[in-house]
């Protein structure tokens, strides 16, 4: 969305409404289109956003951490537009985050239950890590509670959980093979929540960021993918929306760490790049506040935003076998596609993106074999993403 | 007599829980307990060397790359690799930056709320607050005008009733000594440092691809492609951006984050008398001159100090570090009584403690998923301050003439150092030391390539058909919260054995075979507790580690017995 139009939307009393909340115009310019662009919305939407802004009372979340590392936590403080602080502070009551929180031991538990108790059916439940399910949960305990007991009791009483990073949603790391603590995503820990997975290792905080902008402005979480991803980011193959992809087609690989065409910025596949077995928003969105990204510095992609690829992507270093059928007419086809779904209603963008999903998925489901990791269970149909997943059901039977 | 126990115990990374006796309004006994595990070295068994330090890194997202370093690291030793000199500087400039933003964060994010009330900022004079910062500090964001907004701001953000993660704070504990402005002028920095650090950390996105995790690591070097002419790789309008960021972190340093911790300190110079703990300190010393990483060129020096003598220093050999398990949730083949290098390490998990849901750990036995490290017998202390104590004791003039300033800023001598206080003095001058000396980092590397040399890889050594059928690798980096260490085996192309002994175990680890405390417990003793409720006395001296705890791991065998390990960071 252009700039000038932005200003046409916001001008009657948006502008009064942003200085009280101490936002000025160049920043929540950039916020907008930041997000109208990261969740592909159209610019009408941003008088919506900034009503949800205006909120006299901000939603309640809540933020639990169980076999994790802490880098989907410091992937959220990383997130520029908006940042930590203006979620923290103006955008949610953001109440308990063991690793930013002031209160600790019974206070900070205190925080959580007046939440639980208060905020019923209401707040939004963050989890970061896995769930270790063996020996009764003896592997992660909190205040003396196994990480499953309070995992249960938090996101049963949730209006909806946010699982970030690949442990969190699929088991991550400590369900690779060799770990013996029992560990799950939450989906497989507790099933039937209404849940949305943001994996990839860690997750990208500017796409936290846009799911909470989402669920603020429309009351609900975006919609998702077979895996229950959000569309709005893994709904396309990162080797497709790679900038390097013409290199590819082209023939043009790095043989060699720092060879010339690695210093040309060649393509990875041959050093072992997961890109065409990954589907993220890596290229477009980048890290960082859209420094770069992994293979933008000369590294191929792991796969991290894949289930299990911890497993399926290694040896990380092997080139992908059989990758291959993504001609230009393939890939024709899909952008004409995606040109109907932005100027649909955003359903249909959903259930459009769902069915370049489905088609790229069986496409793939013959050269790829090896390498794509099935969910640990049958994914989570969210009751407000139930209406998106018929599209694509109905889509595979044509 | 009080049993009190603190968990989770907040604003660290990972699952730490603190159990303390406190008696007369003061800790007389105290337990650290590491209360989680996922097995990341059980799970890197028999792997591809070369990926090994993708899955280190996920050991701790909070001091992310630092396990990535340590893994590879570890690998080249074990193959007998030498890495080119500009992944060395590549190296450096990551870990650098990452101590540098890692110290800013831990002090304004994790660490200012036990010294700062953010509910009397809103009592403070923004007029005062200004002369206040003015007179510390050249940092323009210093007028009336801008303090009165951030006034505002927090006025607005308390009137909306919803405190979110300030709610349930120890707020009004007569433990807070700051003055209203001094508090006021903490949280316009709390705020300003959670941009900073957004920003600062490009830094790893320009040489890394992405914070957390960068992913530019290769066994025998980086692949940051470097063509100062190609929009793809670092080419000179990158080398600018870092320049430029290398200076903004000098600035936020030097002008926010070190006078805030001089002025703060300040008003809490009684902090210089709790929290001194085991009085010995190790560092194995990091960031040499060239790649053959000798100890003498070493930025940081090594070395061990035993009972607060700096006029002793002795030299680190790694083959002096022995772990325990006499209080950890494993047990031993040779019996619970021996320590065990970790090239011989063996875990085989043994969990006694209670069954969650539990009040208290039964401390008499094991009562943590951490073991216990001792270096030639010795209880240690790693981190900032030990590394301080061995470059001041050792004469580096670029620590020392700091050290010096800030103690006479202080008006106290350097015995001072050893406390609550002196670590966190201890961390704000490390990230002196170190942004002062990235740029120079960066000019060698931009000198490489202005010769002409992009080698950033031993890719003759890539393949494994050119490795040895077998090798013992150590690879060590001394990351923000202290020493540490991982210890591969390498055998037929394959990961035979893999282990990590991490600042944080040595810090938070619990007693030893015989009975001597891990360094949180021996620091905590004494520490006054006026309000069992409200301990944040405790969290002060917890805090000034930096504690990182975030996995307890340990390898098994075909058999199901257990050995080698990892621990907390």
């Amino acid at each position: 969305m252009d700039l000038d139009h932005q200003e046409e939307v916001l001008k009657d009393g948006v502008w009064a409404a942003l200085e009280r909340r101490n936002i000025s115009r160049r920043d929540f310019l950039r916020f907008c289109s930041v997000m109208t662009g990261a969740l592909a919305l159209p610019s009408r939407y941003t008088t919506q956003i900034v009503k949800a802004l205006e909120q006299t009372k901000r939603p309640a979340l809540v933020w639990l951490e169980f076999q994790d590392c802490a880098g989907n936590s410091e992937s959220a403080l990383r997130a520029g537009h908006p940042s930590f602080a203006d979620i923290v502070l103006d955008l949610l009551s953001w109440n308990y985050h063991e690793i930013v929180m002031a209160p600790s031991g019974k206070a900070a538990e205190k925080s959580l239950h007046d939440t639980i108790a208060s905020e019923r059916g209401n707040y939004i439940a963050v989890i970061e890590g896995s769930i270790p399910l063996a020996e009764n949960g003896v592997y992660c305990t909190i205040g003396g509670r196994s990480a499953i007991d309070i995992a249960q009791e938090v996101c049963t009483n949730a209006y909806a959980t946010i699982a970030v990073g690949t442990c969190a949603s699929f088991g991550g790391i400590p369900a690779a093979a060799g770990g013996v603590t029992g560990a799950v995503g939450v989906s497989q820990a507790i099933p039937g929540l209404r849940l949305i997975n943001l994996s990839a290792c860690p997750m990208n905080g500017a796409n936290l960021a846009a799911t909470l902008v989402h669920y603020l402005t429309f009351k609900e979480l975006p919609a998702t993918d077979n895996l229950g991803r959000p569309l709005f980011a893994h709904g396309d193959r990162i080797h497709d929306d790679c900038p390097r992809r013409a290199h590819y087609d082209a023939g043009q690989f790095v043989q060699e760490w720092g060879d010339e065409g690695h210093r040309q910025g060649w393509c990875l596949y041959k050093m072992g790049c997961k890109g065409p077995a990954t589907d993220y928003n890596c290229p477009r969105i980048q890290w960082n506040d859209g420094t770069n990204w992994p293979i933008g510095v000369g590294h191929g992609c792991v796969g991290c935003a894949q289930p299990g690829f911890w497993d399926t992507m290694t040896p990380f270093y092997r080139a992908l076998p059989n990758v291959g059928g993504f001609g230009v007419e393939a890939t024709a086809e899909e952008i004409g596609l995606g040109v109907i779904g932005a100027v649909a209603a955003l359903t249909t963008v959903h259930a459009v993106g769902s069915v370049i999903r489905n088609q790229r998925a069986k496409k793939r489901e013959g050269d790829l074999s090896r390498t794509r990791a099935e969910p640990p269970q049958a994914p989570n149909l969210a009751a407000t993403n139930e209406a998106t997943w018929t599209s694509p059901t109905g889509a595979e039977e044509e | 007599m009080t049993r009190l126990a603190i968990d989770p115990i907040t604003r660290i990374e990972g699952h730490l829980r603190i159990e303390v006796e406190v008696q007369g309004g003061q800790v007389t006994d105290a337990w650290s307990s590491g209360t989680m595990f996922r097995g990341i070295e059980m799970i890197l068994r028999n792997r591809d060397p070369r990926d090994a330090w993708v899955f280190a890194q996920r050991i701790c997202g909070v001091c992310t790359t630092v396990h990535a370093l340590a893994s590879v690291r570890s690998v080249e030793n074990a193959l007998g690799i030498t890495i080119p000199d500009n992944a060395r500087l590549i190296r450096n400039l990551i870990a650098g930056s990452q101590l540098v933003q890692d110290h800013v964060i831990h002090f304004y994010h994790l660490h200012a709320l036990d010294w700062v009330d953010i509910t009397l900022a809103l009592k403070a004079d923004p007029g005062a607050t200004s002369t206040l910062a003015q007179s510390i500090s050249t940092w323009p964001k210093s007028s009336r005008t801008y303090f009165k907004g951030v006034q505002d701001r927090l006025q607005a953000f308390v009137n909306t009733g919803q405190l979110g993660l300030f709610a349930n704070g120890y707020w009004g504990h007569p433990a807070y000594k700051l003055p209203p402005e001094a508090n006021l002028l903490g949280v316009a920095h709390y705020l300003e440092a959670l941009d900073w650090q957004r920003d600062f950390i490009r830094i790893h996105a320009v040489l890394g691809g992405k914070n957390p995790h960068p992913q530019s690591y290769l066994v025998g070097g980086m692949a940051t492609a470097l063509n100062l002419d190609n929009e793809a790789t670092v080419n000179a309008d990158r080398l600018s951006l870092l320049t430029q960021l290398f200076q903004r972190g000098q600035d936020f340093v030097a002008q926010v984050y070190l006078p805030d911790v001089l002025a703060i300190a300040s008003f809490y110079k009684d902090w210089a008398g709790h929290g001194a703990g085991l009085g010995n300190y190790m560092a194995y010393g990091d960031y040499a001159s060239d790649v053959q990483n000798v100890p003498d060129t070493f930025f940081f020096p090594g070395g061990l100090i035993l009972g607060k003598d700096l006029s002793h220093i002795q030299p680190i050999d790694q083959q002096q570090v022995a772990e325990y398990v006499t209080h950890s949730w494993y047990t031993y083949n040779e019996g619970d009584g021996v320590g065990l290098h970790p090239w011989k390490g063996e875990t085989q998990p043994n969990y006694t403690g209670p069954q969650p849901p539990y009040e208290f750990l039964n401390t008499g036995g094991k009562y943590s998923w951490l073991k216990s490290p001792r270096y030639d017998g010795h209880a240690v202390e790693v981190g900032p301050l030990a590394r301080m104590l061995l470059a001041y004791a050792q004469g580096k003039p670029y620590v020392k003439q700091l050290v010096d300033s800030v103690l006479a800023q202080l008006k106290v001598d350097a015995t001072a150092l050893f406390s609550t206080l002196g670590r966190v003095a201890a961390r704000a001058i490390e990230a002196q030391v170190m942004i002062n000396q990235l740029p120079t980092w960066l000019s060698q590397l931009e000198e490489n390539i202005g010769r002409g040399d992009l080698t950033i890889h031993d890719t003759a050594h890539w393949d494994p058909s050119t490795w040895p059928g077998e090798g013992f690798g150590f690879g060590f980096h001394e990351a923000p919260r202290g020493s540490l260490a991982h210890w591969v085996h390498v055998k037929n192309g394959q990961i035979a054995n893999y282990q990590a002994v991490v600042p944080s175990t040595w810090n938070a680890g619990p007693r030893d075979a015989q009975g001597k405390p891990g360094a949180y417990e021996a620091a905590l003793i004494g520490t006054p507790v006026v309000n069992p409720e409200q301990p944040v006395e405790i969290l002060r001296t917890v805090h000034s580690f930096d504690p990182c705890l975030a996995c307890a791991v340990h390898v098994m065998d075909p058999k199901g017995r257990e050995y080698a390990n990892i621990r907390i960071l």
